[in-house]
């Protein structure tokens, strides 16, 4: 009697989890899977040729002109990274701090904070290269207006300036999730543990570095692996503002333009290089899987369960 | 009696067989959405002579419409008819075997076309034709003929009087040239559009022949006039981009624009009212000859494995001839690649006049085989060059350096 039941409730779960287990592995499985076979071939257009083995490899990380690009793009991936991490997590922190602290206008902050996550991306891309604009941007009349014009400069046909007001665009745009994540861990600190420190101490910074910064260790992990995969898969953005040549001359250019561009072909390219674009692909993913494992795991470990 | 039953049953048989041979339906893939309407004209009027074959119009999204058409093709799923690319974006569909090979006696009205446009669908191995060559674009300065004419300057007949020409717009309070670089590829034109007469022909002969590179003191004058010129470009347009540009032209802020005659029918659509002309850019001299850039652009070609080959012949045949290049030209306004098609807009009719003193839209048309293409290449260098990062010299010197990893003449 009891057999036959938990058959039938095996059955039961198995009927639910098989189909979409079975769409998982047929739209995410199987492609990833063969883009990783893809790239031990030859390929001739999109025709497949002959098992070259790692010459693919070889290719995008040894050989002129790829191995110069890969290595570029993945500098820009770098910067990013890192450029984020201060410009939208730290400052994502800061607000979140701001806002659970309920300084004036806090109610009226928190929805405006939030507003840009929800535009879409192309949106934020024209919207900032009309305020980059080197004749009417909002950037460059301001300055000018302040009597700053040395200031104003072209920003995205610089190549000390272009990847910088990229990233700009995206930590104005993107802030408002680790503030809203930060937020969410900040006010799940207990409040007995709250007064206790104010009984010992009135210093903020205190308060941030001991209390509110270790506590908030599990919304930092999901943000910071979070930015570490979106940083390595950066694309969007640098391909409307920047364009998928990634302009001025490869200054903006990241690993994931870079891999459109050499798989898909572009206006500038000779065609479709689907063998060393899977290469890329294959990659890029085994360095964003390891690395997010390991930054997860490592980071997991300083978190303090309450 | 029976011999009868049969030999009925056997012509009926015969002629159900045959019905489809006759009867066919092709699909024409295009990247060109906006011609729909005046294609389903075409195709209306090629069945008129054709009753027995009909064709289907289908459109794909521009910049990803070489991906769809050959994974289409790969898949087996591919139209009987399309519209190719040319160049390099050919030979990636002509190198896996898509594409029916063309040669005089499939379509002979191919002996009249030029020897530029041939090349533009032939795969440079086999030396086989893909495709009949449709329209061609040119390099060129476009220009607004009303703010010319409220300055007094007429069409530039040397270098200096164009350089004089854009002072003078300049101390009028005008933008001499609406041309911004922060789009990658608009580097790249503005080469070909601007220096082609100073380069000449003489240096594209030699190039071709393996007797220079772009070392060339030649090229690296023609680099060095393009950096003088570019002070005439509107403040900060090296962070100007592509639509902004086009917007500063027709908008009537600025006097000119340095690129291809592809640009004539957008500028219209956006300005109806804009009086335009267009004119080669001078060399340096006045008795030089002035040359513009040109390059061929699509191509009409069918299916290796269409079901129909004879009706698809049939097609490619249709627009090899005059009578549809005629109304490719005039409808579609494009410079159409058949010989003697006559225009009735009078700026077309100039950019096929100005095509008889042309040189080829060099990185497009012979360097953009292997990698990094000379279009990656001139477009990296130019924007160094206009960032006060590279002088005309080290731009010939990357172009050379860099095409020498697979095109032969260039490698030591």
């Amino acid at each position: 009697m009891f057999t036959t039941r938990l058959t039938g409730r095996n059955l039961w779960i198995a009927a639910l989890i098989l189909p979409p287990l079975a769409f998982m592995c047929l739209f995410l499985v199987y492609p990833i899977l063969s883009a990783f076979a893809y790239a031990f071939y030859e390929w001739h257009g999109l025709a497949r040729g002959e098992f070259i083995g790692l010459a693919n490899f070889h290719k995008v990380l040894f050989e002129y002109p790829f191995s110069e690009r890969t290595v570029n793009a993945f500098v820009h991936n770098i910067f990013v990274f890192f450029a984020l991490m201060v410009l939208q997590n730290g400052v994502g922190f800061v607000l979140a701090y701001c806002l659970w602290r309920e300084l004036p206008g806090a109610r009226f902050h928190r929805i405006a904070v939030f507003l840009p996550v929800v535009l879409s991306t192309v949106i934020v891309a024209i919207l900032w290269k009309l305020f980059l604009h080197p004749l009417f941007g909002v950037v460059n009349i301001s300055l000018r207006g302040l009597g700053l014009g040395f200031l104003a400069q072209p920003w995205q046909g610089q190549d000390t300036t272009a990847l910088t007001a990229i990233v700009v665009a995206n930590a104005w745009h993107m802030v408002g999730f680790p503030t809203l994540v930060f937020l969410a861990g900040m006010q799940r600190i207990p409040t007995e543990i709250l007064d206790a420190v104010r009984m010992e101490t009135e210093s903020e910074w205190v308060k941030v570095r001991k209390i509110v910064w270790p506590l908030v260790a599990p919304s930092a992990t999901v943000v910071f692996t979070l930015l570490f995969v979106s940083a390595f898969n950066f694309f969007e953005l640098p391909f409307l503002m920047g364009g998928v040549d990634g302009s001025p001359h490869g200054a903006t250019d990241v690993l994931g333009l870079y891999f459109y561009r050499t798989a898909f072909g572009s206006m500038s390219a000779s065609a479709e290089n689907f063998g060393p674009g899977s290469a890329l692909a294959v990659l890029i993913f085994l360095f964003i899987a390891i690395l997010s494992s390991a930054i997860t795991l490592w980071l997991r470990k300083r978190e303090i369960q309450l | 009696m029976k011999k009868f039953v049969i030999s009925a049953a056997l012509a009926l048989g015969s002629l159900a067989s045959a019905l489809p041979a006759f009867a066919a339906d092709l699909t024409f893939w295009t990247w060109r959405q906006e011609d729909k309407a005046q294609y389903e004209k075409f195709f209306k009027e090629f069945n008129k002579d054709n009753p027995d074959i009909t064709v289907k119009f289908e459109a794909f999204e521009a910049t990803s419409y070489n991906t769809i058409l050959s994974t289409a093709l790969a898949g087996g799923t591919g139209p009987d008819l399309m519209m190719t690319r040319t160049y390099g974006g050919i030979e990636s569909l002509a190198g896996a075997g898509y594409l029916m090979p063309l040669d005089k006696t499939k379509i002979p009205a191919l002996e009249g076309f030029s020897e530029p446009a041939l090349a533009s669908e032939t795969m440079r191995s086999n030396k086989t034709l893909y495709a009949v060559p449709a329209a061609s674009q040119t390099m060129l300065v476009i220009y607004n003929k009303e703010i010319f004419e409220k300055n007094g300057i007429s069409e530039p007949a040397s270098w200096d009087e164009f350089l004089k020409s854009c002072e003078k717009l300049k101390a009028a309070g005008v933008m001499p040239f609406a041309n911004g670089t922060a789009t990658g590829w608009q580097n790249e034109t503005i080469v070909s559009a601007l220096t082609s007469s100073i380069m000449g022909k003489a240096f594209y002969e030699d190039l071709m022949a393996g007797k220079t590179t772009f070392n060339d003191p030649r090229y690296v004058a023609a680099i060095g006039k393009l950096k003088e010129i570019s002070a005439y470009f509107p403040d900060g347009f090296i962070g100007l981009d592509y639509a902004s540009a086009q917007q500063l032209f027709t908008s009537g802020m600025a006097a000119m624009f340095a690129g291809g005659s592809f640009e004539l029918a957008s500028f219209a659509k956006q300005n109806p009212s804009l009086k335009m002309g267009v004119f080669a850019a001078p060399s340096l001299k006045k008795e030089d000859p002035k040359l513009v850039g040109l390059f061929f652009d699509s191509g009409f070609a069918a299916n290796a494995k269409t079901k129909s080959p004879d009706a698809a012949l049939k097609f490619l045949n249709y627009v090899a001839n005059k009578k549809f290049a005629q109304a490719f030209a005039n409808d579609l306004s494009n410079v159409s690649a058949v010989p003697g098609v006559t225009f009735d807009s009078p700026l077309l009719a100039r950019v096929a006049e100005l095509n008889k003193q042309s040189i080829p839209y060099m990185t497009l048309v012979n360097f953009r085989y292997g990698e990094p293409t000379g279009s990656n290449l001139i477009q990296a260098g130019v924007q160094k060059l206009l960032n006060g990062q590279a002088t005309p010299e080290q731009v010939g010197k990357s172009m050379t350096d860099g095409l020498s990893a697979w095109y032969a003449p260039f490698k030591k």
